[in-house]
């Protein structure tokens, strides 16, 4: 099949950018959409031209590296990574326009490629569990009922990627943190520190430029692993009650 | 080359007690004082940068992919074993450690396989401490499955996503660690050499991939947790990013690296479709199971398979192995289905695969029982392939899954070079010639979390490493190395793509050092891989600078280093002249085709010495078994 790009091609952060558009041709209807972008790469380096820059590793849809917006649509049209979107979902002839994430806490490195770097410090602010090496007790001394758990690992299911932000009028990453304050919120072993969990992730999201929710639902759409808004609720739920046992402390009023 | 490999004396159920009681310890207010590189987040690099944080040392941790979270570790999809036996169904640490030795064909050292049994019930404590969501069961307990052929259920899971919960899990604590201050976090950088100094290991030079600076920065230990190198064979299950690089610069700085040969393939993942193709995607063994493999009994045979009836069709694992059937293990169903592809009866566009038929389970379970044991499977399949396995056969086809060999390491996880130290699929570790299914996981763990945080202590305390800064000669010395390298690889400016060679070179590496290898293949091979060598760096092509994101220069010394590395895989399964495990050689095979082992000249780990300029030298270690006796496997 072949199809008409046109890719948002930017030399680095300081770069305006810009559109420029390219002829992908000959491409096989069970290439991943990825590979399709190396079938033309091959192309542009075969003219001396520089290919276009995009995140990927694992190829699987689980690393959480790949994507980009197809079409104003974070990760093409349908509910999978890019890697996993195969050529098949497109017509021949199709005109297809890539561009990276746009959020402000995630400025664009190159081409299709941003800085995630702020979900990393929304984990650090407190998206764990203080447990260090050597200080466990037996697994099996704390029971998990399956229900919880099984509603944790649903949440922990997240692959950090971005597309809820990225498709998010608010740019918000509520999803992201819900899901990891969920996780964590659900299982008996994040109960000690979970008022401070909530507290500390949100005031990081606000801080690192994220923007609020205000319940669009659009995140949910676009995400891959099918993360869903009821994570949001569940920390606007422990937010409050965080904020209510301990009034005056760190946390943005009204996130 | 020194090959003391340091394993504690007495019975070997007490060794590891009685090691960690002997170890040194640095004094609690003098951890702070000590700089420790980890390079690699996965299992081994971030659960090692945490712990050793967590002590109280100061650790810098690197890894080339955006994010510590993204690394390969993630893909790991099976599970986790531990001898629990919360099942009551007879395990042990001393029968974890029994299959883990025979499963390895009496190739890996007993003293740290024993340790690594032992290791596995702290690892699983440990994770459900940070929150790792393992299935569980009604009670609330946690639930296990078997998994690789196993006679006992001891497998620990989250769905098929136990490496990604795992290594959140280490990627949490580590990220505790960072916003504390006490680990400063390098991604998007990539190790690009190791700086010996009187012969220690005493840091790194990187490329920072964002800005194209070359940076050094000095340590009292280096750890390498960088992973394995089945990209070598181009397609493989392992991610895009994954490389020889860390590795190949320690042991071309004095570094052995031991059993290079050893790698596992794995008999079902998605055949190739096209010459675009970039990776091979797993599909869980557990589909053979139910599924029976076959191809048409015809060479050539292009009818499609409903219209093959069941006499014109082979059967042909269930046909070798009556009592295993299609359940033979990893290695030899591999071998199996290529001998058929080889012989012209592999089926699909291309040829190369052949059929797993749920067919006869549908037919006898129904479609909702299969649906319910392989849905998600099923619709993966679906997804990538176009076809639906409910109605039309599947394709499987063996791909280059995991490496056992990597750096010699003594019982301390320590490399020739002292000061630097090796984990995870990184070191040649505790699985011998063949890993069996789950093991990985529970070997990075371990290394990680708690062996390699008490070792690293014990090298500080009794080395005390002196000062030294990144003016010294050898970091300039690096620096200049690594900047020419890559002026080098920038200025060819050939006229063939980075990835037109990296399949040439996967492609041959296939053929002759695959599954099934042959001393003339093997020497093909290595008069073949020089000569490719010779042409990358005539004719490469690699667009754009040095200074900003290169994505293609990053591949470039990838592949470049590949291309030497290559070489001493071929070299090394040329003279291991025995079959062992995942290394088979065609000319050793027991009257039914089985891997036949020569233990009078092989039991030993064969460990290589870099010369510049000069061929290799080959030492070895010998193995010695004391507690499992050695034995031929059968699976007929
Ligand atoms: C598809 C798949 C499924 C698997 N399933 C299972 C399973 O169910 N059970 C099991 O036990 N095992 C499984 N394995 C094997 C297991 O996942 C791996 O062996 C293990 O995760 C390796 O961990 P690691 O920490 O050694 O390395 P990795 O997780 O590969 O990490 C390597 C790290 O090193 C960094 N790095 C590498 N080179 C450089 C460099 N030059 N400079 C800077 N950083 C560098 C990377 O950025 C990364 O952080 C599976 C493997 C695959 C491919
Ligand atoms: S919530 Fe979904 S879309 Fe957002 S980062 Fe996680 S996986 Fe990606
Ligand atoms: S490349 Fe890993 S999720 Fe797409």
């Amino acid at each position: 099949m072949n199809l008409k790009l046109h890719v948002w091609r930017q030399a680095g952060p300081e770069d305006k950018g810009g559109f420029v558009t390219y002829q992908a041709e000959d491409i096989s209807d069970h290439a991943s959409f990825l590979e399709m972008l190396d079938v033309v790469n091959e192309g542009l380096i075969a003219r001396g031209e520089e290919p276009i820059a995009f995140d990927h590793d694992c190829r699987e849809g689980i690393c959480g590296s790949c994507g980009f917006m197809i079409n104003g649509q974070p990760h093409g049209p349908l509910q999978t990574t890019v890697c996993q979107l195969h050529m098949r979902t497109f017509e021949d002839g199709a005109e297809l326009w890539l561009e990276p994430w746009r959020a402000t806490a995630f400025p664009v490195v190159r081409d299709l490629v941003v800085d995630r770097a702020a979900f990393d410090r929304i984990i650090g602010a407190g998206g764990y569990i203080s447990a260090n090496t050597g200080s466990a007790p037996e697994a099996n001394n704390i029971p998990v009922p399956k229900e919880n758990a099984d509603l944790a690992m649903d949440a922990a299911e997240c692959i950090g990627c971005g597309a809820c932000v990225a498709a998010c009028p608010n740019a918000s990453a509520m999803l992201f943190t819900g899901a990891k304050v969920s996780h964590l919120g659900l299982l008996p072993q994040g109960q000690a520190e979970r008022d401070d969990r909530v507290l500390e992730m949100v005031l990081q999201h606000d801080e690192e430029g994220f923007g609020h929710c205000t319940m669009h639902g659009a995140c949910q759409t676009a995400c891959p692993k099918g993360i869903r808004v009821d994570w949001i609720a569940r920390l606007n739920r422990d937010y409050r009650q965080a904020k209510t046992r301990r009034p005056g402390e760190a946390g943005l009023v009204g996130a | 080359m020194e090959l003391n490999a340091r394993i504690p004396s007495g019975p070997i159920q007490d060794k590891w007690t009685k090691h960690r009681f002997d170890l040194k310890l640095v004094n609690p207010a003098n951890k702070r004082k000590y700089e420790i590189i980890v390079v690699g987040t996965g299992l081994a690099g971030g659960a090692a940068a945490a712990t050793l944080a967590e002590l109280g040392y100061n650790v810098r941790n690197f890894c080339f992919q955006d994010s510590a979270r993204r690394a390969h570790s993630i893909a790991a999809q099976g599970g986790i074993n531990a001898a629990k036996n919360y099942q009551g169904d007879g395990d042990s640490i001393y029968r974890l450690f029994y299959d883990t030795v025979k499963g390895g064909d009496f190739r890996a050292r007993e003293a740290n396989v024993h340790r690594l049994a032992e290791i596995s019930l702290n690892i699983i404590d440990q994770c459900v401490a940070q929150g790792v969501p393992f299935a569980r069961e009604y009670s609330g307990y946690l639930a296990n499955r078997s998994f690789g052929g196993a006679q006992v259920s001891r497998t620990f899971y989250a769905r098929g996503q136990t490496g990604q919960q795992l290594l959140l899990g280490a990627y949490q604590a580590l990220m505790r660690q960072v916003a504390a201050g006490k680990v400063k976090m390098y991604t998007r950088h990539e190790m690009l050499d190791l700086v010996v100094i009187d012969g220690v290991a005493r840091g790194i030079v990187t490329r920072d991939m964002l800005t194209g600076r070359i940076e050094s920065h000095v340590a009292d230990a280096v750890l390498l947790g960088t992973g394995g190198y089945s990209n070598v064979f181009y397609l493989s299950t392992n991610a895009k990013g994954s490389n020889v690089t860390a590795v190949w610069r320690a042991y071309k700085r004095g570094a052995g690296f031991a059993n290079p040969c050893y790698t596992q393939i794995h008999p079902t993942s998605i055949p190739p479709s096209g010459d675009y193709q970039s990776k091979l995607t797993l599909m869980s063994e557990s589909l053979r199971n139910d599924g029976r493999i076959w191809v048409p009994k015809q060479q050539g045979d292009r009818r499609a398979p409903h219209e093959i009836p069941d006499s014109e069709r082979d059967y042909y694992l269930e046909r070798y192995y009556p009592s295993f059937g299609n359940l033979a293990p990893r290695d030899i169903a591999s071998r199996r289905a290529k001998e058929m592809v080889d012989e012209g009866r592999g089926v699909g566009p291309s040829g190369v695969g052949v059929y797993l038929d749920f067919r006869d389970a549908i037919q006898r379970l129904g479609r909702d029982v299969i649906a319910d044991r392989y849905g998600n499977l099923f619709e993966m399949y679906r997804n990538i392939t176009g076809d639906n396995p409910y109605e039309v056969p599947m394709r499987i086809y063996p791909a280059p899954h995991y490496t056992m060999g990597g750096l010699w390491v003594d019982y301390n996880l320590m490399t020739t070079v002292p000061g630097l130290f090796a984990i995870g699929e990184a070191n040649f570790s505790d699985h011998g010639a063949n890993r069996l299914g789950a093991s990985a996981l529970m070997q990075g763990l371990a290394d990680g979390y708690f062996i390699v945080p008490l070792t690293v202590g014990d090298y500080l305390a009794t080395a005390k490493p002196p000062t030294v800064d990144t003016s010294h000669a050898a970091f300039r010395d690096a620096e200049a190395e690594v900047a020419r390298r890559q002026d080098a690889l920038l200025s060819v400016n050939g006229s063939r793509s980075v990835s037109d060679f990296h399949r040439e070179l996967g492609r041959l590496m296939w053929e002759y050092c695959g599954m099934a290898r042959t001393a003339d293949g093997l020497k093909l091979l290595l008069n073949r891989i020089p000569e490719l060598r010779e042409e990358f760096w005539r004719d490469v092509r690699v667009p754009g600078s040095g200074a900003t994101l290169n994505q293609s220069l990053e591949n470039a010394g990838r592949v470049a280093d590949f291309l030497e590395f290559g070489e001493l895989m071929a070299l090394d399964a040329l003279e291991r002249d025995e079959s062992a495990g995942g290394h088979f050689r065609v000319e050793h095979q027991t009257e039914e085709g089985e891997a036949k082992r020569n233990d009078e000249r092989f039991s030993h780990v064969a460990v290589w010495e870099y010369r510049e300029g000069a061929a290799p030298i080959r030492h070895e270690e010998p193995l010695e078994f004391e507690y499992v006796q050695l034995a031929q496997r059968s699976y007929k």
